[in-house]
């Protein structure tokens, strides 16, 4: 993928390389006896960054968790912490620490020594320990429960406690294996705020795994998203967001309207995609893959992209039209949502935000749908996708 | 008809489980009029004679109680017993949750007799214990090994493993697997890891292995009459004072032993009470 060697130009010629904390996974793979969890995953961490592996279960992403914190040992492939090969030294040996999905908080021991329990072990006394405790206690927003034990807290404090836990030691890499899974919707917001927040004042590099797509958004710097043990693609939010580099990523990451591509045609800078029923629509030529053929491609618009206007309504410029009928039209309150069968075969959703206009289209009316040309994507088509080689 | 949705809902019955209450009680003296026997008679006035025990109420001393250690060979024989069942206890606990440890940790693929040794454990609490008396009496006569205190600890040892093992394995099931990964994480080496979580965790396994192995041991009788020898534990030596009639002071002893088995009954009511699931413990760090 082209933005995937992109992003990897813009991070060496960075600040980043400076960095020496960087942690490095060289064509890493993991068979276990019945399936393949990571397929030569190749990927840099970089030094201070909060990178999220997001994908749905099963595509490698906690394997990946574990082998950087050392429960797991690669089959093949390296692993670097800061040039320094890792790969086959036990937990207790790395720089990594590790915010477990159910925080696997000891429940013999008080909050305060849940804590202390990394610095103890590091032969830091009991007084040192203590101070480093209270600062973390204050950080997490816990003072006071120290010597509370781990069952007599919230789930959200326990969660907070875990996080001080691994965090009290100042690891090279933190390591967060979907820890928000069991907080309620209300109190995960929050915390996403929180743990950015800590990250920021902190510095240390978070690896987040989660499956929840608008978490990895909300805090993430960077996101891997996953699937199938590989890399489909990598980017800020927002780039990945907006140009997805996969028909995969397209859809699992927010929504996408997808349409197959019937012929293509080069015309300077700007490429006209043939649509079924005899639609066109405009695309950057620098959005496309090279080397695709025309039939193997998807074109694609995010709904919240799309206007939607009575049939003939005036066009601003550099936008891309399809006309269409609307099929269903529901009310969310924020906005209308529409699905609308275009003319060029095929279903568009739409989002229009709820401004107040009296005048949303209804049901069976026809509509034309504009979008800019600049937010049209063009992916290789799904079924393809799988088989493309996605891989750095 | 039109229902009053405001009117006061009426009074329901509970059922009641009378029968439920009339049978607790029943098993409840079936189980313990065999041990108030026992203490009552501890109390027994003994007519004439050889003091022995009998079941006539002749009134009511203390007389037993002060003349305790009375009878040597009673004494040595209880207190023999309770050095081989503390013995035998410490063997039977490490090695039974050493056992269990491997057998619950490793996959068969990783620990090739595991499936024998499951099998093993389980024919050892199952063979009739004759069979297993009489058996070791065969191996420990055809070895020339001299019986006393060793055969005694060696088969008592035997005997209590499967039972730890068993009792260690059923708490470490639900032990999360987990938390000692997160100790390695925060930097503690495998022993380390055992001492201050495995450990601690399964604490009350381990407790109830080797308080079962205790009881096994203090009241053994049937491998102890075929390995004792000269030693003889406290429930072989009353076996054999049947004979010509079993002193008072047997029911004394039978008495304490049933009362340091309520102490501990009640201090692990306690303990457990007092463990808090919630609420604030005061630890140093």
């Amino acid at each position: 993928m082209v933005r995937l060697v992109a992003n990897m130009l813009q991070r060496s010629s960075g600040p980043a390389e400076t960095q020496t904390g960087n942690v490095v996974l060289q064509r890493v793979t993991k068979q276990f006896a019945d399936h393949l969890a990571v397929d030569d995953l190749s990927l840099e961490i970089v030094a201070g960054e909060f990178l999220s592996l997001l994908g749905p279960s099963g595509c490698g992403k906690t394997t990946t968790l574990r082998m950087l914190g050392g429960f797991e040992t690669p089959t093949s492939g390296t692993i670097y912490f800061g040039g320094q090969d890792v790969t086959d030294l036990p937990p207790h040996k790395r720089d990594v620490n590790t915010v477990f999905q159910s925080y696997a908080l000891f429940p013999h021991l008080s909050v305060a020594d849940n804590i202390a329990f990394g610095l103890r072990r590091k032969g830091q006394s009991k007084t040192e320990a203590r101070a480093k405790v209270t600062d973390m206690l204050d950080l997490v927003d816990l003072a006071g429960l120290a010597d509370r034990r781990p069952a007599a807290l919230s789930g959200g404090q326990q969660q907070r406690v875990a996080l001080a836990r691994a965090l009290v030691n100042q690891p090279t890499l933190l390591l967060l294996d979907e820890p928000m899974s069991a907080l309620d919707a209300k109190l995960r917001k929050h915390m996403q705020i929180e743990l950015k927040r800590i990250q920021q004042e902190v510095g240390i590099t978070f690896l987040y795994v989660t499956h929840d797509q608008e978490e990895a958004m909300t805090m993430s710097d960077r996101i891997v998203v996953m699937q199938q043990g590989r890399i489909e693609d990598l980017g800020t939010p927002r780039s990945i967001y907006e140009h997805p580099g996969t028909a995969f990523v397209a859809t699992f990451l927010g929504a996408s309207n997808l349409m197959a591509v019937t012929a293509l045609q080069h015309s300077g800078d700007l490429a006209t995609i043939s649509l079924g029923g005899g639609q066109h629509v405009s695309v950057d030529a620098s959005a496309l893959p090279p080397g695709v053929l025309a039939g193997d491609l998807s074109v694609g618009v995010r709904p919240e992209k799309i206007s939607i206007s009575a049939e003939g309504a005036a066009i601003s410029p550099a936008s891309n039209v399809l006309t269409g009928q609307v099929r269903v039209a529901t009310f969310t309150g924020v906005g209308n949502q529409y699905l609308v069968a275009t003319d060029a075969g095929g279903e568009f959703t739409v989002y229009a935000q709820n401004l107040g206009d009296a005048a949303a289209p209804r049901t069976g009316e026809r509509v034309q749908l504009t979008w800019p040309i600049a937010h049209t994507f063009v992916v290789r088509s799904p079924k393809l996708s799988e088989e493309s080689e996605a891989t750095l | 008809m039109a229902l009053d949705l405001n009117a006061p809902p009426p009074p329901r019955r509970q059922r009641k489980v009378r029968w439920l209450r009339v049978y607790s009680w029943l098993l409840i003296g079936y189980l313990t009029v065999p041990i108030a026997a026992m203490v009552i008679y501890s109390f027994n006035q003994v007519e004439g004679g050889i003091p022995q025990v009998s079941f006539t109420w002749n009134g009511f001393t203390t007389k037993w109680y002060q003349q305790w250690s009375e009878i040597p060979g009673l004494t040595d024989s209880f207190w023999l017993s309770i050095r081989l069942a503390l013995a035998a206890t410490a063997i039977a606990t490490v090695l039974g949750t050493l056992l269990a440890l491997a057998l619950v940790r490793y996959s068969p693929r990783q620990f090739k007799g595991k499936g024998l040794i499951d099998q093993t454990l389980f024919m050892n609490i199952a063979a009739p214990e004759i069979v297993m008396g009489a058996s070791l009496l065969g191996l420990f006569a055809s070895l020339h090994f001299a019986r006393g205190f060793v055969t005694l600890l060696l088969s008592h040892a035997v005997f209590s493993i499967a039972y730890v093992t068993v009792t260690v394995r059923a708490r470490l099931t639900g032990f999360d697997g987990r938390l000692e990964e997160a100790a390695g994480d925060l930097g503690a080496k495998p022993l380390t890891t055992f001492w201050l979580v495995t450990l601690p965790l399964i604490t009350p396994g381990v407790m109830a292995g080797a308080l079962m192995a205790f009881a096994l041991s203090l009241d053994d009788f049937v491998a102890s009459n075929f390995v004792s020898g000269s030693q003889l534990p406290f429930p072989v030596w009353v076996y054999g004072a049947t004979r010509i009639g079993i002193p008072p002071q047997v029911f004394v002893f039978g008495t304490f032993i049933f009362l340091f088995g309520l102490g501990c009954a009640v201090l692990s009511v306690v303990l457990a009470r007092r463990q808090p699931t919630h609420g604030r413990v005061s630890t140093g760090l």
